[in-house]
Parts: structure tokens; C-alpha cells; sequence
């Protein structure tokens, strides 16, 4: 933990020097411009430059994370006392599995479209990760997105990105002039029957003891 | 302004049927995000912000997205008692409290009791904060209608200035935390001159990006049509990441998918006699609902530290303090009280002054502008017909909060019972589409996941969080503010802190923005002292 107090605050003290240097640039197209210019106070009379407020920000984020390691170098904050790792073996499967799986999600989006995605996502999440029944993940990873599509798409008409085009065409657009011409009554009765089916392969579950 | 009928306008819209509709959907959202363990009411507030755009366009009604928003606020507050009662985890830093003596009166077999004492100390805490609220928000904010700009400014640091002098947290981490938050609002076009500034593009990218004439439309940068940051850094994105992404691995990595309920038995008998019972909690109701508007108040402190405060103020003058710990409920009663009556009080000097008191507010604030409303002073002159039906709901909220509560603790204990590894990625899945529903672009999806595996490893590191998102939502007007007013004295700071400075030339002195300055620099400078005190008796500085 305590290197990894010393290691942040160093970053993020790089991180400050680099955003002091960005506050100082002017516009790219303006070749006159000297760096620092604008982070004056009283720029010919008319108040601080555009620079100003961010360059003193992040040289007090500078200040800041040096005050972080001389803290930490005499010991004075919990995390520069603690013995314990900055991640554990939990912490870095638990990221590595979770945060690998967020990322994946992200990634797909753009290729299967989101609520295809969200099923692939809940799908690995309880399965893989939950170890839950293959049914109740199964049925979990269809009804979610489902009543997320009815909720975004169809009743909010909010839509969210759809993925490749040949998805778009031959699932989304079919699917979307179908629900749509459903009244709201017949919308309310796919939220409910939906939801009445996730209730009864949960509670199967949980009697055979698998949730 | 007459007070009382505004207030009746204001409770009889707030009783109109899709309100009240709203309130009874958002109460219920707020206790079960409030009951669930690494849940309370600002990841709630956060994550649902983005579904309050729809009922911004489905409603006609003003006031209908915050009476929902503040709903789920409320709901949490007394949905936290749940988990801290019966799983001995607390649902949310404001119900840590709750724990120390709510979770001792459930291993003795008095769960129900501990869960009816904390449902009807909430509802006296925010009623009692309510009715001050009614009463002191409309003269604040007509007082601060003189403000000038180096007088909102002056607030703005005060509030920051609390954090530090305040927060209890690590003061470095603190300061690093605001100073973040300040400069992620300035990425994006400065307000005034218009140019870009922290977009991190090049000249070609740039000129692209602006639609400049002869630009390469190839330029445009990575992913989409619209650049990283030339938008500036939505206020969403990091609330979201910060609330529900990051806090999410963070509860993940802390309890390890392991809780262990005690078992609980409701019935209508022992609801009853819990009411009846409320007799021996009525010093901890009583301290709770006073000490905690108050410190609701401040703009570091919220609920948490309030519900803390008076748990500490409520032993402290208990005629058998030792009882505390073992199961008291005067030690339930004066947390939850304290919690929710510091919920409403955060809200005062974020509807009258602009000035969050807590994250959740700080959200709520963000929601505000994004519906196209002001915050701050002229809210209660110019939009009463946003401002009273939203008080009304306080009201109507709290009475919805305490029956639903009562009604369905044994659907909420169900709840309770689901498990972590399907509730976690309904909130990750949660974040993204709300996210991508607010701004309909992936670039935005992808800065707020970003930010959320960040604020997990900053979290690790006790770097406190909640700073950072109400510098984020303050930022641009605290600059604004600031340069305004430093173009009015010449670049002179003394127009912040001299009440001797002449600001309009007409010699006439201003005392708000340097008194509030000055304490503002008090409290800065509070730990500094305190520690420099310390290290001349000769004691360490280093906490155990």
C-alpha cells in the first residue's frame, strides 16, 4: 500500500506538471501566441486568460501531491502505514474478471449493438463469475435487455447504438416496427409476462438452492 | 411572499396524481438502493439522473424530475436502516451509525422493533427538517438576492473551504481531490474568450473539430464525429463512473459477494408496539432532527457526519451512556432522524444559494441545470411553480416513505437476499445505458467507465471522492464568478477579501464576500493550527 501511495501521488504530480504546460497553450492556429500568455491575471484589462484558473488548479494538484509523499515518507497517512498489498490476489482477479468483462462490454457494443451486449455481459457475469444456474443466467441475460429495449427504445424512443448494420437491418428494424405498433396495454403485458417468467425460473432456482 | 399559501399550492400539486405517482416510484427506488449494501441515495440519484430527461419530456410539470430525484433521495435515507439493522452492513455512510446499536438490537431478537424505531425517527427527523426548511429557505434566499458575484464566489470557496477544515478526511487528498474536480470543469471552451483549452488535440484536430474553413474533415479524432473533450467533461459521466462503476468494484472488492442476514418477523402487532415503544427514543428523535438540519446544512458535512454527531451528542447526554453499543434505541433513533433531517437541510443552500451541501445535492444541482433551471437565489422569485410543489413533495414524501417502509420491510428483506453477483452487473449495465441515454455518444461511455476504474483505485488509496464531483458541478461558475469578479477590481484580490474595497465606486463597504472569505481561509488554515498546537505540546501527529 505504501508504494502504491507513492506511485499515484507521483503520477498524478506528472499529470499536474503536464496540465500546468497544457494551460499555458493558446490556440492551435494562432502562431503569434507566446506559451504562458494567458494565464495572466489582468490580460490587457480585461481579467484573467482562459489559462489562468487551470494553470493555478493544477499547480495546486502539484502542491497537493507533494504534500501526499512527503506525508506518506514520514508515515502520517493510513495507507503509507499499512503493510497490507494495494491489491490482493481477490482484488486482481476481481478487476481483472470484472473490469476485463466492462471493457468487453464496451467493445461490443459498437459491434453487436448494446442490448445484445448487455445479454452477452449478464450472461458472463452470472455464469461465469456468480456461478449461478445456467437457466436463471440464461433467462436473467434475455429478460434484462429486453425490458431495457422496451424501456429506451420503443416507449422513451431514447435509442441506444444497434451495432453493425446487417444487425440493425435484419433483428432491430423488424423488431422496432413490430413493438411499435403494439398499444401501450400490449407493451405493459410483455414487461409483465417477461418479468413473470424471470420470477418463476428464480424462484425454481432458489428452491433447488442455486440462487 | 406569503409562505403559507405558496406552501398549500405547492402540497396540492404535489398531490397531483402522476407527483404523487412519481414520489411513491421514487420513495420505493430510494429504499431498496438505500437498503442494498454499497448503496445509498447519491449512487441512486446518480445512476436515475439520466431517466429524469424522459420524464422531463413525458411530464409538463416543472418540478415532476427533482420531486422523483428527491424521492429516491429520501427513500434511501431510510432504506439504509434495513441493511444496517438486519445485515449489520450499513446501506449507506449515512446509516453507520445505525449500526451500533441497530444491529445489537437485532442479535437480541429485536430486529422489528430497531426497524419501526428508525422508520418513524426518520420520518420526525424529515418532517422537523422540512418544516425549517419551509421556513428559513425563502428569507435566505431573498437575503441572497443582494449577492454579487465576489459574493457567490466567496461561498464557493467557503463550501471547498469546509471540506478541508471539515471533512475529517486526508487534507492533501482532500485538496488534490477539489483542485481535480475544479480543473476537470474548465476542460472544454472557455465561457468567456471562447477558445478551447485541456482539449488535447492538435491544430489539424482542432480546426476539424471547430469546422474551421479549409479544415481536413479527416482530422476529427478517435471513435465518433465528436471529440474526446471539445464538449467539456459532462458532469454525469464522472458522477456515474464515481457512483456507479467505481463504487461498485470498490463494494465488490470490500464485501466479497458475503453477507449474513439476521432473520426478521413483521406483523402489524409489531409495528404497534414499536410505535408505542418510540417513548424511549424520543431524546435521540428529538437531538437527531435538530443537530442534523443544522449540520446538513454545511457544505462538507451532510448526512453522515450529521447522523454521527448526534449518535455522539445523544450518548453524551444519556443518563446511562453504557447502553449505547448494546442495543439502545435512543442509538437508532438519533442517526436516523439525524440522516434524514441533514438530507433536507443539504438542500437548503442548493436551492437557495446554488451551493450543494452533499454529493446527492450536488447531483440533484447538476439535474437542475440540465433541465434548464438556475439554482441560486432568484429560483424562489422566478420559478415558485417549481420550487413549492417541490417542497410540497418533501412532505408528501416523507409520510410515502414511512408507510411504504413499514409495509413492505419483509419485501425489502427479500431483496436483501438477492444476490451481489446479479445486482452488480444490473448497475454496471445500469450506468452504461443511462449514460449513453443522456448523451448519446459512446465516447461519453467509455470517459465514464474510465473514470470509474480511477476513482476505485483512488478510493483504495483514501482519496476522497466527493469533493471532486461537487467541484465538478461548482467549477464553472466558481470561475465565472472569480474572473468576473476580478475584471470589476482590475485583477485585484482584494475585492474577496478587503470590505473596505471599492468595487462600484461609490465608497460603499461590502462585508459578506470577506467575512465569508475569511472563514473560508480559517478553515483552511483550521488543521494547519491544529496540528502546529499539537506538535508544541509535544504530541505525534500521527494517528493511530
Amino acid at each position: 500500500m505504501r508504494r502504491a501511495e507513492f506511485v499515484t501521488a507521483i503520477i498524478l504530480g506528472l499529470l499536474s506538471v503536464y496540465l500546468m504546460w497544457k494551460a499555458g497553450e493558446g490556440p492551435e492556429w494562432d502562431t503569434e501566441y507566446v506559451h504562458w500568455a494567458n494565464t495572466g491575471i489582468n490580460i490587457d484589462g480585461s481579467g484573467p486568460g482562459k489559462g489562468f484558473f487551470p494553470f493555478y488548479l493544477a499547480l495546486g494538484m502539484l502542491i497537493s501531491c507533494i504534500w501526499i509523499v512527503v506525508n506518506a515518507i514520514r508515515r502520517q497517512s493510513p495507507p503509507s502505514q499499512s503493510d497490507e498489498p494495494f491489491m490482493d490476489g481477490y482484488a486482481k482477479k476481481m478487476l481483472l474478471m470484472v473490469g476485463g468483462g466492462l471493457i468487453g462490454f464496451l467493445i461490443l457494443i459498437d459491434l453487436i449493438s448494446m442490448y445484445a451486449a448487455i445479454a452477452v455481459f449478464m450472461l458472463y457475469y452470472m455464469l461465469i463469475l456468480g456461478r449461478h444456474p445456467a437457466m436463471l443466467s440464461v433467462v436473467t441475460s434475455l429478460v434484462v435487455p429486453f425490458w431495457l429495449y422496451l424501456f429506451f427504445d420503443i416507449v422513451m424512443t431514447k435509442v441506444q447504438p444497434k451495432g453493425l448494420r446487417w444487425i440493425e437491418d435484419t433483428i432491430y428494424t423488424p423488431a422496432g416496427n413490430f413493438f411499435r405498433d403494439q398499444s401501450f396495454i400490449g407493451i405493459v403485458m410483455f414487461f409483465v409476462v417477461s418479468g413473470a417468467i424471470l420470477t418463476f425460473v428464480a424462484r425454481s432456482a432458489r428452491r433447488q438452492g442455486g440462487a | 411572499m406569503d409562505i403559507i399559501p405558496a406552501l398549500m399550492d405547492g402540497l396540492w400539486i404535489a398531490v397531483q396524481p402522476h407527483n404523487l405517482a412519481l414520489a411513491v416510484i421514487g420513495v420505493v427506488v430510494g429504499l431498496f438502493v438505500g437498503a442494498l449494501p454499497g448503496l445509498g441515495s447519491v449512487n441512486g440519484v446518480a445512476i436515475l439522473l439520466p431517466f429524469t430527461f424522459v420524464i422531463n419530456e413525458a411530464t409538463s410539470d416543472p418540478a415532476a424530475p427533482m420531486i422523483f430525484l428527491a424521492a429516491i433521495y429520501y427513500g434511501a435515507m431510510y432504506g439504509g436502516a434495513i441493511s444496517s439493522i438486519t445485515l449489520g452492513i450499513p446501506g449507506a455512510s449515512t446509516a453507520v451509525a445505525t449500526t451500533f446499536d441497530g444491529r445489537p438490537m437485532a442479535l437480541k431478537g429485536q430486529a422489528d422493533r430497531a426497524l419501526v424505531t428508525a422508520a418513524i425517527a426518520s420520518f420526525i427527523g424529515g418532517t422537523v427538517a422540512t418544516l425549517f426548511f419551509t421556513g428559513f429557505a425563502p428569507l435566505l434566499s431573498s437575503v441572497a438576492l443582494d449577492f454579487g458575484n465576489p459574493e457567490i464566489f466567496a461561498l464557493m470557496l467557503l463550501a471547498f473551504a469546509t471540506f478541508i477544515g471539515l471533512g475529517g478526511d486526508d487534507i492533501p487528498k482532500t485538496m488534490f481531490s477539489i483542485f481535480f474536480g475544479l480543473l476537470l470543469a474548465t476542460v472544454g471552451f472557455d465561457t468567456i474568450s471562447g477558445e478551447p483549452r485541456l482539449i488535447f488535440l492538435n491544430e489539424r484536430e482542432q480546426a476539424a473539430v471547430l469546422g474551421m474553413v479549409g479544415a481536413d474533415p479527416e482530422a476529427v479524432p478517435f471513435f465518433d464525429s465528436v471529440a474526446w473533450f471539445s464538449r467539456g467533461i459532462q458532469f454525469l459521466v464522472l458522477a456515474i463512473g464515481v457512483y456507479g462503476i467505481g463504487e461498485m468494484l470498490w463494494t465488490i472488492n470490500a464485501s466479497r459477494y458475503k453477507v449474513t442476514m439476521t432473520e426478521t418477523t413483521i406483523s402489524a402487532k409489531r409495528i404497534w408496539a414499536g410505535i408505542v415503544g418510540m417513548k424511549d427514543a424520543w431524546k435521540g428523535t428529538t437531538i437527531g432532527s435538530l443537530l442534523g438540519f443544522f449540520v446538513g446544512i454545511l457544505p462538507a458535512a451532510g448526512a453522515t457526519p450529521g447522523s454521527l454527531m448526534s449518535y455522539g451528542v445523544a450518548k453524551m447526554t444519556s443518563r446511562n451512556p453504557r447502553s449505547y453499543g448494546e442495543g439502545n434505541p435512543d442509538g437508532v433513533a438519533a442517526p436516523e432522524a439525524a440522516n434524514n433531517s441533514a438530507s433536507t437541510g443539504a438542500m437548503l443552500p442548493m436551492m437557495t444559494l446554488g451551493i450543494p451541501g452533499s454529493p446527492t445535492t450536488a447531483v440533484l444541482l447538476a439535474g437542475m441545470v440540465i433541465w434548464g433551471l438556475e439554482p441560486g437565489p432568484r429560483l424562489f422569485e422566478d420559478r415558485p411553480e417549481f420550487v413549492w410543489p417541490l417542497i410540497g413533495s418533501f412532505y408528501v414524501s416523507n409520510l410515502v416513505a414511512v408507510l411504504v417502509n413499514l409495509a413492505f420491510i419483509p419485501l425489502f428483506l427479500a431483496v436483501l437476499r438477492m444476490p451481489f453477483t446479479i445486482l452488480a452487473p444490473v448497475i454496471f449495465v445500469l450506468s452504461i445505458v443511462g449514460t449513453y441515454a443522456a448523451y448519446d455518444n459512446m465516447n461519453d461511455v467509455w470517459l465514464m467507465v474510465l473514470f470509474g476504474f480511477g476513482a476505485y483505485f483512488l478510493r483504495v488509496l483514501d482519496y476522497p471522492l466527493a469533493p471532486a464531483v461537487l467541484a465538478v458541478v461548482l467549477g464553472t461558475t466558481a470561475e465565472e464568478k472569480m474572473r468576473q469578479s476580478l475584471l470589476l477590481s482590475d485583477g485585484d484580490f482584494a475585492i474577496f477579501w478587503n470590505p473596505f474595497f471599492d468595487r462600484d465606486g461609490k465608497g460603499q463597504d461590502w462585508w459578506i464576500a470577506p467575512i465569508t472569505t475569511w472563514i473560508a481561509v480559517i478553515l483552511i488554515a483550521l488543521p494547519i493550527v491544529l496540528w502546529a498546537v499539537r506538535k508544541m505540546r509535544g504530541g505525534s501527529s500521527v494517528e493511530a
